[in-house]
């Protein structure tokens, strides 16, 4: 009840810079895409079914588990052959550990066609960030005000097995690169990203499939030391910005399936 | 009170809607409530349920209601570590406050999480036989007998036959009544008062991921609920004797966690935890800075386990505690209509 409330309450499309394009009359056929979000580790299909067990190593050898998994994506972006852009000022927030979160549905609509690039936002920008959203909030998702305020990017919570064997947790949480925590932080640069998906054709009904491979975080290039990086990550900004770098090839575009109605 | 309309549907007879009064620092930081479609909020049905909490017809031997282990001015919750039931046998679990319930979204209820709604909640302790230790054929026939409820019952659900489902459904809309939104810490957040130095020393220590850390779990001032009502194992034992969540899954890596507690009326609620095991808030935050233990189902939010917990000093506890206090409402453990 609750997650379909937060998805649904989550949603606030406005297209901005949306003008006409060469299919754009009153008549051209709309669409609503859903979004599916699906999770591997360097292939392995991953469910929250594969939580709390220690079933994964990451490139620097570490056995971990996965307890917590969820974060925002926003603002997906509809770029048109001839360079127009269709920006919808949304987000949503996935949650592996609810599943009717992992489906995210645009509730406006778009022209169908061929777009040359279909992209969105890991996190929020800094404009969003600065945001009250009341599901991120009623989620506990908030970052706290000495560290920059607004919201977590993902929180990515589980345990490993460090160098003297026994098993430890750890919180990869992705926030805004944050100085100077207290009444006046800094920022030594932004870590939110783009996600570019490439060329998608959207037709009357259209899943498309956003794959994201977790080994990734830990991967390239920069290798994730869960020794070294494991809890109190969020006021750490050389930590964030590693997140930052490995996160730029975690996201990749899977199946796009049509069908019409 | 429109008694003429109310012995026959065919009259258009309607309960009063009664929406929540929703406090303005919920609607402008959190979605709405949770209000089950069957059963909206409604004059009658209120009025009716809080009756129904406050008499002692729903136990056995008629000595002990829901107000017994669930008292106002405990912001209903009781004192004890453990509640006793009308046999003088204590049970499990300290018995849950209850307040701001219509906004736990997983609708998850008790430490468990057993319960899956309001109205679900409300059917168990009644024939639970550690709690009221009736059964519900014979509660029902008490309040059919009764010389008020039938017509109490026409009044909220248009029917004067009274069914275990009617009676959960009242109770549960009076439940979602008890709304605690008037403690010191959110009238700061109105801008209305200020905090003192050490209580806002202890805000910092409750936000910092280095220090206490508390607020993935307990909210922030963006979430005045102080609860994400959720599930986690916060290192009290290392072995189980309760399993909490995971003796309703099965599933062993649910073992040991339990459902966060609001933080909010601190001052009103000891003992703390699901078996009351600490007396006071001191020992509460003792817990967390130095006395976690670990096991294989621990948070992984909690830090420094290796070290027993996040070592706050004496001066940060103190900031802490001070802080923790400000989110008690004593106006809410004082509301008129709250009180029997």
């Amino acid at each position: 009840m609750i997650r379909k409330i937060l998805i649904q309450c989550c949603v606030v499309l406005c297209f901005m810079a949306c003008e006409s394009d060469d299919s754009g009359s009153a008549n051209t056929s709309q669409a609503t895409p859903t979004f599916r979000f699906t999770h591997n580790w360097d292939g392995t299909p991953v469910t929250s079914a594969d939580f709390n067990g220690f079933n994964f190593t990451n490139a620097n050898g570490e056995t971990l588990s996965i307890e917590r998994l969820r974060y925002v994506i926003s603002d997906i972006t509809f770029r048109t052959s001839s360079g127009e852009v269709l920006s919808t000022n949304t987000h949503h927030l996935a949650d592996m550990s609810i599943e009717n979160s992992l489906a995210y549905t645009l509730t406006s609509s778009i022209p169908v066609g061929n777009y040359s690039n279909v992209s969105f936002t890991f996190g929020l920008d800094n404009e969003d960030n600065s945001q009250n959203f009341t599901d991120l909030n009623s989620a506990s998702f908030n970052v706290p005000d000495m560290l920059g305020g607004g919201y977590h990017y993902m929180q990515f919570d589980g345990k490993f097995i460090n160098d003297n064997m026994d098993e430890q947790g750890f919180n990869y949480h992705a926030i805004r690169a944050v100085d100077n925590p207290g009444p006046n932080p800094t920022f030594p640069q932004d870590t939110f990203f783009t996600v570019n998906l490439g060329a998608i054709s959207i037709t009357n009904t259209s899943e498309i499939e956003i794959e994201m491979n977790i080994a990734q975080w830990f991967k390239e290039p920069n290798l994730w030391d869960l020794n070294v990086y494991n809890q109190m990550l969020m006021p750490n900004s050389t930590a964030q910005i590693l997140m930052f770098e490995n996160g730029q090839n975690v996201f990749s575009l899977g199946e796009v399936t049509q069908s019409t109605e | 009170m429109c008694c003429l309309n109310c012995s026959d549907d065919d009259t258009g007879y309607q309960p009063t809607a009664m929406p929540l009064d929703i406090p303005e620092i919920f609607s402008s930081n959190i979605i709405p409530p949770v209000i089950p479609t069957d059963n909206p909020q409604t004059v009658e049905g209120v009025a009716l349920g809080k009756k129904l909490f406050f008499d002692t017809i729903l136990s056995a031997n008629g000595t002990k209601s829901c107000a017994s282990c669930h008292a106002p001015q405990s912001a209903f919750t009781d004192n004890s570590p453990t509640s006793v039931g009308i046999d003088g046998i204590a049970g499990m679990r300290n018995s849950m406050p209850i307040f701001n319930l219509a906004w736990n979204y997983n609708e998850r209820f008790a430490w468990d999480g057993k319960e899956l709604s309001l109205e679900r909640q409300a059917e168990e302790p009644v024939e639970n036989p550690i709690e009221l230790h009736s059964n519900w054929d014979n509660v029902v026939a008490r309040l059919q007998a009764d010389p008020d409820y039938p017509e109490m019952f026409q009044l909220a659900f248009n029917t004067s036959t009274i069914t275990k489902e009617l009676t959960t459904k009242a109770i549960a809309q009076f439940e979602r009544t008890l709304i605690s939104a008037n403690s010191k810490f959110d009238q700061y957040s109105l801008g209305q008062i200020s905090l003192t130095a050490q209580e806002l020393n202890g805000l910092d220590i409750f936000l910092r991921e280095d220090k206490g850390d508390c607020f993935h779990c307990h909210g922030n001032p963006n979430n005045p609920l102080w609860t994400n009502n959720d599930f986690h194992n916060n290192g009290l034992d290392a072995t189980f004797t309760d399993l909490g969540l995971g003796g309703v899954t099965g599933d062993p890596s649910d073992n040991g966690k339990f459902r966060t507690p609001s933080l909010r009326n601190l001052a009103f609620t000891a003992p703390y935890m699901h078996d009351g095991r600490f007396t006071t808030l001191d020992e509460v935050i003792d817990h967390y800075s130095e006395g976690l233990q670990n096991s294989s189902t621990i948070d992984p939010l909690m830090k420094k386990i290796d070290q027993g917990g996040v070592q706050l000093t004496a001066e940060e506890k103190a900031d802490l505690k001070a802080f923790l206090l400000t989110l008690s409402d004593p106006s809410f453990i004082n509301n008129p209509a709250f009180q029997n």
